[in-house]
C-alpha cells in the first residue's frame, strides 16, 4: 500500500518495515519525535493489519489486588500504603475466597492477582492464594504477579528463583502479567523506585520465568520523567529479551497517572503521546506477537481509536480497577463483555473474545 | 460510479465529492485513511501548524422552552415553576467575569419562552452593548425564528432588528439534523429545514457571519448525515457566510431518546468526511464538551484545525450526564503537544 507522509523521516521507516527489516534506536527516536501522527499510525496500522487482520481482541477477565501494603513506596505510586494507614488492607485467604465465590457467577477466563510488597505475609501466603484460586476457579487461568514480587518472594522463601518459580507453578500459577518493569533504567530507577528492583534483576527474573515455561507480558510506564531516549532503549532490550526466550505475550504501554503521588505536579499524558507509545511499540516490538491499549490507563475511547495505531487488544472486563483509580483515573473500573464488544465493532473491527493465550473462547448463544 | 479507490484518489485531489460519493467513502473507507484525507485537506487550506480557540462563555438567558425537543435535558416546559430568565445583575456578572479572564465573545442562547417579546431580547442586546465592549454570538436559527413567528415579522425583518439592537453573529444550533423527518422526530416544535437554512442565508444576506452545526448519533440514518451537510454546502456557495462547522455527538443520558452513545472513533469518521466533504468550509471545530480531551486532541488530526471555546460556562451538555472541564492553559496544552500552536481567535477566526 502506498503511504504519502506529512514529515518525509516516516518514507525510511515505512520501507524498511514493508521489507521487514527491524526498526534502529535512531528510527524509534523518529517515531517519538514526529508530528506526523496519521503517517506513523498507518505504518503501525499496515503491521497491526497483517498480523491480525481485522480482529481486535478482549478477555473476560478479574482484578484481585490482594493487598495494598507495600515496602518499596515508588515515588509514581498512589495505591501503596504503609502498614497501619488508613485506607490499607490486606485479603485473608478467606477474604479472597469469599471473593471468589460472590463472583463466580462471572464466567471469566482469566485471574489478573498483583499486590504489594507486605512483610507480613509469609510465603505460604502466597501459595495458599494462587491454590485457593485454582480450587474455586479450577478453569480460569491465574495470570498473577510481577517480577518484582517473584524476586521479594524468592528470598523471603529463601529459595533459589527456579525453585520459587517452580514452586508457584504447582501451585497454580500460569501466566504473568508485564507490570513492575517501569522504564528498564538504572536512572529513572534512582529517581522514582530506588528500593524496587532495577533492570538487571528484572531481566534475570524475566528469563528464568520464561525458561520455566511461563510466558509473560511486558509494559513501560510512560508520562513521568522519561527521555525519548530512555523509552526506545526501554523497548529494544525488551526486543533483544524476546529474540533469546520468546517468552513475551504481549506489551502493554502504561500512561502515568499522577494524581495522589510524590509526581502529582506532572500533566496527565495527552492523546497524542498515548497513541505514539501504542505505534512506538507495535513498531520497535517485530518479535511481539500482540500490542494492548489498555483501556482504564487511557480512556475507552482513546484505547478503541488506538485499535487503528497498532494495538490488537483491549485488555479485559477487568470488573473492578483499584490501582490506578487511586491516581485518578476517570475511566470505568469495569467494562461488560457487551460494552466491550461494542467498542470494537463501532471502529470497525471483529471483537474476538480470547483466553490468556489468545485463543478464541466460544460461548453459547455469542 | 466510481470504485472506492478512484474516490480516494478524488478526495484526495480535493476535488468536490458528491451527496452519494461521500456516503460511500464514509462507509467504506479504512479509518486512517479518512483520517489521511481529511489531515491532508486541512494542511492544504490552512498550510500553517496554527490551532484556534475563542475564549468565551456560554449565558443562557433562559431555560424555559416549547420546543420539547427529544435530546434535551436542559430545557424547563413554561408554567412548571423549574424555569428561570436570567436578571441583569447575574448577566452582568457573567459578562465582567467573561472578560476579566480575557474574553471576547458571549455566546448567548437560550429556549424559545413563549413569555419573552421580541422586545425582550432587543432590550437585553441594547443592555449588555451599552455596558460591555463584548462580542455577542447570540441567538440560534430555532430562536430567530420563533422570535418572527411570535412576533409577526419575516425572519429578514427580526434579523434586521437584532443586528441594529447589537446582535453581531449568528451560532450554528438548533440545526441537528437538517432533514425534516428526523427533526420532526427528535424536535416537534423547532423550526423546518427550511426555515433554520433561511435565518441562515438572511443573516449572511445581511453580513452577518455564523457557524454551522450538526448533531448525530441520535435517529438518523447515515444518508441524512449527507443530505445534513449537502444543505449547509450549498448554502454556502451561494453565500459564503459560515464560519466554521461543527459536528457533535448527541448525549443520551437524561434525554428521552434510548439509543447508544457514538463512540469517538465514529465521531471521528464523520468529523474527517466533513472536511473532505464541505470544501468550502474554511473551519472544522472539534467538540471537547461532547468527546473529552483525548479525542478532541485526536480529532486535530482527522480534519478540525479549532478547538472550539474554553467554555468558561456549559449548561446545556452537562445537563446530559457529559462533565469535561477544559480550562484555557489545558486547552493551550493540548494543542502545542500535538504539535500545533495556540492561538486565540475572535469569533471571525481573525488570530487575536
Amino acid at each position: 500500500m502506498h503511504i504519502s507522509f506529512m514529515d518525509e523521516r516516516l518514507e525510511a521507516i515505512y520501507s524498511k518495515v514493508l521489507k521487514n527489516s527491524r526498526l534502529s534506536k535512531e528510527d524509534g527516536i523518529i517515531i517519538y519525535e514526529t508530528h506526523d501522527l496519521i503517517g506513523l499510525g498507518r505504518i503501525a496500522n499496515h503491521v497491526r493489519r497483517s498480523l491480525h487482520g481485522n480482529q481486535a481482541f478482549y478477555i473476560y477477565n478479574e482484578h484481585l489486588n490482594y493487598t495494598n501494603i507495600c515496602k518499596n513506596r515508588c515515588r509514581f505510586c498512589a495505591y501503596a500504603k504503609d502498614r497501619g494507614e488508613d485506607a490499607a488492607y490486606v485479603f485473608s485467604i478467606e477474604d479472597i475466597e469469599k471473593r471468589l465465590v460472590m463472583h463466580l457467577s462471572e464466567p471469566i477466563t482469566e485471574m489478573h492477582v498483583v499486590g504489594g510488597l507486605n512483610e507480613a505475609l509469609g510465603f505460604d501466603y502466597y501459595i495458599d492464594l494462587l491454590k485457593t484460586i485454582r480450587k474455586i476457579r479450577p478453569r480460569v487461568t491465574i495470570k498473577a504477579f510481577t517480577c518484582v514480587e517473584i524476586d521479594y518472594l524468592s528470598n523471603l522463601a529463601g529459595l533459589s528463583l527456579e525453585e520459587t518459580i517452580a514452586r508457584l507453578k504447582d501451585a497454580g500459577l500460569a501466566m504473568m502479567p508485564g507490570g513492575g518493569a517501569e522504564v528498564l533504567n538504572s536512572r529513572i530507577q534512582k529517581a522514582l523506585f530506588p528500593r524496587k528492583i532495577g533492570h538487571e534483576r528484572w531481566f534475570e527474573i524475566v528469563k528464568a520465568v520464561h525458561k520455566a515455561g511461563i510466558k509473560t507480558n511486558a509494559t513501560m510506564l510512560y508520562g513521568h520523567i522519561e527521555t525519548i531516549e530512555e523509552r526506545v532503549d526501554h523497548l529494544i532490550s525488551l526486543r533483544e529479551v524476546q529474540d533469546e526466550t520468546h517468552g513475551f505475550s504481549a506489551f502493554v504501554p502504561l500512561a502515568f497517572h499522577s494524581k495522589n503521588t510524590e509526581l502529582s505536579h506532572l500533566p496527565p499524558t495527552t492523546a497524542m503521546d498515548d497513541l505514539k507509545n501504542v505505534a512506538a511499540a507495535r513498531l520497535m516490538l517485530d518479535n511481539f506477537e500482540h500490542i494492548k491499549a489498555y483501556w482504564v490507563m487511557i480512556g475507552e475511547s482513546l484505547a478503541q481509536i488506538a485499535l487503528n495505531f497498532g494495538a490488537d487488544d483491549l485488555d479485559g472486563t477487568i470488573m473492578e480497577e483499584r490501582i490506578t483509580h487511586t491516581a485518578g483515573a476517570t475511566s470505568a473500573k469495569g467494562l461488560t463483555r457487551t460494552q466491550m464488544k461494542d467498542l470494537i465493532f463501532a471502529a470497525g473491527f471483529q471483537p474476538v473474545e480470547r483466553d490468556s493465550f489468545y485463543n478464541p473462547v466460544h460461548r453459547m448463544g455469542s | 460510479m466510481n470504485t472506492l479507490h478512484q474516490l480516494i484518489e478524488k478526495a484526495g485531489r480535493h476535488q468536490r465529492l458528491e451527496k452519494d460519493e461521500a456516503l460511500r467513502l464514509y462507509r467504506e473507507a479504512d479509518f486512517m485513511t479518512l483520517a489521511h484525507l481529511a489531515n491532508q485537506r486541512r494542511f492544504f487550506l490552512h498550510p500553517e501548524p496554527v490551532v484556534t480557540y475563542v475564549v468565551d462563555r456560554n449565558i443562557n438567558y433562559t431555560n424555559i422552552c416549547v420546543s420539547g425537543c427529544r435530546f434535551c435535558a436542559f430545557f424547563e416546559p413554561p408554567g412548571k415553576g423549574k424555569g428561570y430568565v436570567i436578571s441583569r445583575q447575574a448577566l452582568h456578572e457573567k459578562i465582567r467575569e467573561t472578560l476579566d479572564l480575557g474574553g471576547t465573545q458571549i455566546l448567548l442562547q437560550g429556549g424559545m419562552n413563549p413569555d419573552l417579546t421580541l422586545d425582550y431580547y432587543t432590550d437585553l442586546l441594547r443592555d449588555i452593548k451599552q455596558h460591555f465592549d463584548i462580542h455577542i454570538h447570540g441567538f440560534s436559527p430555532p430562536e430567530i425564528d420563533f422570535m418572527a413567528k411570535t412576533s409577526g415579522l419575516s425572519i429578514a425583518e427580526t434579523i434586521a432588528i437584532l443586528k441594529e439592537s447589537g446582535l453581531s453573529s449568528i451560532p450554528g444550533g438548533g440545526a441537528e439534523i437538517l432533514c425534516d423527518e428526523i427533526r420532526q422526530q427528535v424536535s416537534p416544535n423547532k423550526c423546518l429545514s427550511s426555515e433554520w437554512l433561511e435565518v441562515m442565508r438572511q443573516a449572511h444576506l445581511q453580513g452577518m457571519r455564523s457557524s454551522a452545526t450538526m448533531m448525530f448519533g441520535h435517529l438518523e440514518e447515515d444518508v441524512h448525515i449527507f443530505e445534513h451537510m449537502d444543505k449547509i454546502r450549498s448554502l454556502q456557495d451561494e453565500t459564503k457566510g459560515f464560519t466554521a462547522f461543527i459536528p457533535w455527538t448527541f448525549q443520551p443520558d437524561n434525554t428521552k431518546i434510548a439509543v447508544k452513545k457514538k463512540t469517538g472513533a465514529e465521531y471521528l469518521r464523520v468529523l474527517a468526511m466533513s472536511r473532505i466533504f464541505l470544501d468550502n468550509v474554511d473551519n472544522i471545530q472539534a467538540s471537547w464538551v461532547t468527546q473529552g480531551d483525548k479525542i478532541a486532541q485526536t480529532a486535530l488530526f482527522f480534519g478540525a484545525n479549532d478547538l472550539g471555546s474554553t467554555m468558561i460556562e456549559e449548561n446545556v451538555v452537562a445537563s446530559a450526564g457529559v462533565d469535561f472541564m477544559l480550562p484555557r492553559e489545558e486547552l493551550v496544552r493540548l494543542i502545542q503537544t500535538a504539535g500545533f500552536e495556540p492561538r486565540q481567535r475572535d469569533c471571525y477566526y481573525h488570530l487575536l
